[in-house]
């Protein structure tokens, strides 16, 4: 055992130095391979930090909403259907809720507006988030005009702003009374946006969710489960279509490493054939082949994997952030928390380091199998 | 289709496994035909040429495939919070027919792989490669299974679609989608036990004997191939509820779970490399001796089989620490 | 002991460009002398030569090597002497790393990399520690005065120099048997001569020299015992000093 870890050894000492001898080819050849990895991680952790964050934005959820269609399309509901719902067994609480979307003209970004009766707001007085606060460049104390369908604006003025950090939720929210909320909006009375149903047993929501749908055949119960499945699904598909153009990068990566490795040069040639001649073993050429192949994929992964760890969680992923949350102009300021999933790590390695390491091996294949009398009869 | 990494990774590996596997079967045609050790003609020179080529590449991929069964169950288990119901990897194999089919298959075929990894190191150490026309015999009798893993893992990636909400409706609501059942039929706790605890004392027992005395070889292989099902039968039946805590949860996946510590891949790991040893052990022991083998073959059988004893030992005393500390008693009357 | 019996070695066998570059070589290569082959070129001494040193295996005949056996129990009946002609690659390699040094035509030194390195090469695949081998490597070069040159790179080196350094590597596993290919066509006369006298020495070290060479410098050189010449791959005439 002892003396095949030597020979490990030994033969990756050989080609550490055997590396050296080619530095600049080297070199250009790991700053590829980084850049690849740095790409493909970043994006990686980027989905599963996203998908984290959706999962936590979710859990303050109700654990079911009730909407109601019309023609297909979402429309109010009428506050009867809440007493209704309340009526069926095992129904803790109904709320309505009143809450929709703001578009603001001046900078255009959506805001979510939500009714509260909390204390935090009065009539004339509202919550917002850090985001809105920053594109409207308002402080708190300071008054804020919205748009309304009505003749005049709705004047606010800014009760406390919610500090934004690393939620995607508050930052553009404005939370305010349900009577500026029906005078901003012009929104009908005796109608809500949805219902929030809590139930008494967790595990009787499908139960009552079937229930509500049979009593108002227009309804559309929504579990939070389905809501985090539906998050969860979008995010991966996402990524995976990203996965897929990137894969295709990877690919031409592989073919340009074959490439490399097929256009022996001649040196490397003789070189093989003068290690078989002195004693080396064709699988010793390939345990060379396979270490000058580690020699460049493995510090290569690694500087990848940090450098897009650091772009993702320390610097918010400037480069993705577009394509993967494009919800709102507001969010390129929050931070994204530090999420890393092992078994990520490992398909990402299996994606780059083994067809790399495979790209390397096989070509010599042809040239570690000469005969080792080659060296003799050149 | 779900598009994910790991699953590409599984596809991926199935197509290049299969792939090289053919090729290997398509080359044994040669070595059935020309194979002569003692001739010098270039043809048999350029037999041995592929030959080592065809072997030591399969013999990097058949690891790959025993790490796919590990990349299976941990998907099987990741995947399942996208499905109505499914509570564990149980719920995410069950989405179509296809699931549970393709993860037997990809436990025999490991099994397969693990023998055959054992009888090529065997081979190559030997100077006349008396093993030769028998691995790749071996390979050709594994090409059928290995293809229908490749169209099992297809067919189940691609029939399985998340529950996501649709356009017009709450998905679960509108229709009757029948939930998942997560429980497979269990065998009952105390028999089971019976049959468990007798199983690993007669193998242990048995590998023991055979240290000692080289006897009785074939028993103990034997008996190491049966304890792997009994052990999985058990840990439905009965292991797996002193760990859940919970007398009637009978999940061979749970334990999978970070709740449990991840303990499920730790003893899966146990029994897979108990069984693969233990076959092996037998496997080569049948062999007919011959002079290049004489030394390798009691070495490799002895230390086979002392890590199928351990590997099975291990199993047995985490079942029954597990036994003893976890607060759930099952009677049996 | 080498013995070869019927020994023949056809390239491209029942294809167009067959070639025989051994014939039917029947010969006894005593242990601890300088054996030389003589002939023109073509005439089948490097193939005799690769055929000796485990590199290719003969299509048809018997290599003996004596004395062998034991070390390396590649064979049924561990008292006779070690026939390599039926094992594979794999274990030709294993016998030949411990068992031979070679001496070519060019030196085929590895360029790039230090001279120190260079001689230890065929030590790295044997499972030695690299100390060990560095240690042996610098007192292999004290004995052939190149070590003032062992961290230098190899492309600086003089002809003598590079062919010294190529000895040293060649007795870096220690090995019985040293087998050289025209190792003086590409040096003058004095270096020739003093190639003669380094070979002398390692025969009276015990090892067995075989040297193929049209060189007459080695061929009637004083040190050598027996010369074996070969026309169109068969032997014509075989004598020795004494």
């Amino acid at each position: 055992m002892i003396t095949t870890r030597e020979r490990h050894r030994n033969i990756l000492d050989f080609a550490l130095s055997s590396l050296g001898r080619r530095a600049g080819r080297n070199l250009s050849l790991l700053t590829m391979y980084c850049l690849l990895i740095f790409v493909l991680a970043s994006l990686l952790f980027f989905v599963s930090a996203l998908k984290r964050e959706a999962a936590r934005l979710l859990e303050d959820a109700p654990d079911l909403v009730v909407q109601r269609l019309v023609a297909g399309r979402q429309d109010l509901i009428p506050e009867n259907y809440g007493a209704g719902i309340a009526a069926i067994r095992g129904v803790a609480h109904v709320e309505p809720r009143l809450w929709g979307y703001y578009f603001d003209s001046w900078n255009g970004a959506n805001y979510t507006v939500i009714a509260s009766d909390k204390p935090t707001v009065k009539d004339g007085i509202a919550a917002i988030g850090s985001g809105v606060a920053r594109s409207r460049k308002i402080h708190a104390g300071e008054l804020f005009p919205l748009r309304s369908p009505g003749t005049e604006p709705l004047l606010l003025e800014v009760g406390a702003i919610f500090p934004g950090t690393s939620d995607l939720m508050a930052a553009d929210l404005i939370i305010l009374t349900p009577s500026d909320f029906h005078t901003l909006f012009n929104f009908p009375q005796g109608k809500f946006t949805d219902l929030a149903v809590t139930v008494t047993n967790r595990k009787e929501l499908p139960m009552v969710a079937a229930k509500i749908a049979a009593l108002y055949a227009d309804s559309r119960p929504i579990l939070k489960s389905e809501i985090q499945r539906t998050y969860q699904s979008i995010f991966d598909w996402r990524g995976g279509m990203i996965l897929l153009v990137l894969l295709s990068a990877v690919l031409s990566f592989i073919i340009f490493a074959w490439d490399r490795a097929t256009g022996l040069s001649a040196e490397e040639r003789k070189e093989i054939g003068i290690l078989k001649s002195i004693g080396w073993d064709t699988s010793d050429v390939l345990l060379l082949k396979f270490w000058e192949g580690c020699a460049i994929s493995l510090p290569a992964f690694l500087c990848g994997v940090i450098a897009a760890y650091c772009h993702v969680f320390f610097f918010s992923a400037p480069f993705f952030s577009p394509v993967l949350k494009g919800w709102s102009i507001l969010y390129p300021q929050f931070q994204l928390v530090p999420v890393v999933d092992i078994s990520q790590l490992l398909v990402l390695f299996f994606f780059t380091v083994v067809p790399y390491i495979t790209a390397t091996i096989i070509p010599n294949w042809r040239t570690a199998t000469m005969d080792p009398d080659a060296a003799m009869r050149s | 289709m779900i598009l994910r990494p790991a699953t590409l990774a599984l596809l991926l590996i199935s197509l290049v496994v299969t792939g090289f596997s053919l090729t290997a079967a398509f080359h044994a045609m040669g070595i059935y035909e020309r194979w002569d050790p003692t001739s010098g003609s270039e043809d048999q020179l350029d037999l041995e040429k592929k030959t080592s080529l065809i072997s030591s590449i399969i013999s990097y991929l058949f690891p790959l495939e025993l790490l796919s069964l590990a990349l299976f169950l941990f998907t099987a288990e990741e995947l399942h919070p996208l499905f109505t119901g499914a509570m564990c990897a149980a719920g995410t194999l069950a989405v179509n027919a296809f699931g549970y089919p393709a993860l037997l298959l990809k436990v025999v075929n490991a099994l397969c792989a693990g023998v055959w990894l054992i009888i090529n190191h065997l081979d190559t150490r030997a100077y006349d490669s008396p093993l030769i026309r028998l691995k790749y015999l071996f390979l050709t009798l594994m090409i059928p299974l290995l293809l229908l893993e490749c169209f099992l893992l297809f067919s189940y990636f691609s029939g399985v679609k998340p529950d996501v909400i649709t356009s017009c409706c709450g998905s679960l609501f509108s229709h009757d989608s029948p939930t998942l059942s997560g429980d497979l039929t269990s065998l009952p706790a105390g028999l089971m036990q019976a049959v468990f605890f007798t199983s690993m004392v007669l193998t242990t027992g048995s590998g023991i004997i055979f240290l000692r005395t080289g006897r009785h070889g074939r028993f103990f292989s034997v008996a190491a191939a049966v304890t792997f099902p009994v052990a999985i039968a058990s840990i439905i039946s009965f292991i797996g509820l002193y760990f859940y805590e919970m007398p009637s949860h009978h999940c061979p996946f749970c334990l999978l779970q970070k709740e449990y510590y991840y303990i499920g891949y730790g003893l899966y790991a146990l029994l897979f490399i108990g069984a693969v040893t233990g076959i092996s052990a037998g496997v080569i022991n049948s062999f007919p001796p011959t002079h290049s083998l004489s030394n390798t073959v009691p070495e490799t059988g002895s230390y086979l089989t002392r890590v199928a004893i351990l590997c099975y030992l291990l199993f047995t005393l985490i079942t029954v620490i597990e036994m003893t500390i976890s607060p759930l008693r099952l009677s049996y009357f | 002991m080498i013995t070869l019996n019927n020994v023949t070695k056809t390239y491209s066998l029942s294809k167009p460009g067959e070639y025989t570059a051994v014939h039917d070589v029947t010969v006894e290569l005593p242990a601890r002398q300088i054996t030389v082959f003589k002939g023109p070129s073509g005439s089948g001494k490097t193939s005799l030569l690769t055929l000796i040193g485990c590199m290719v295996r003969p299509t048809s005949g018997r290599i003996h090597l004596h004395g062998m056996a034991e070390q390396f129990p590649f064979q049924k009946d561990e008292s006779a002497p070690l026939e390599i002609t039926g094992l594979p690659e794999r274990f030709l390699t294993t016998i030949r790393r411990t068992t031979f040094g070679f001496i070519f035509q060019q030196c085929n030194l590895i360029t790039g990399i230090s001279v120190l390195e260079n001689v230890m090469l065929p030590a790295y695949t044997t499972g030695e520690r690299l100390s060990k081998v560095r240690e042996r490597a610098l007192l292999l070069l004290e004995q052939f005065a190149v070590v003032r040159h062992a961290h230098r790179r190899v492309d600086l080196l003089s002809g003598g120099e590079a062919q010294r350094v190529a000895i040293a590597r060649a007795l870096i596993n220690n090995p019985t048997i040293l087998i050289a290919d025209e190792p003086t066509a590409h040096l003058d006369s004095k270096l020739s001569h003093e190639f003669m006298e380094i070979v002398f020495r390692l025969k009276q070290e015990g090892k067995t020299v075989l040297i193929a060479s049209h060189d007459p410098i080695v061929t009637d050189s004083v040190q050598r015992d027996r010369v074996v010449e070969l026309r169109d791959g068969v032997i014509c005439e075989q004598g020795s000093n004494r």
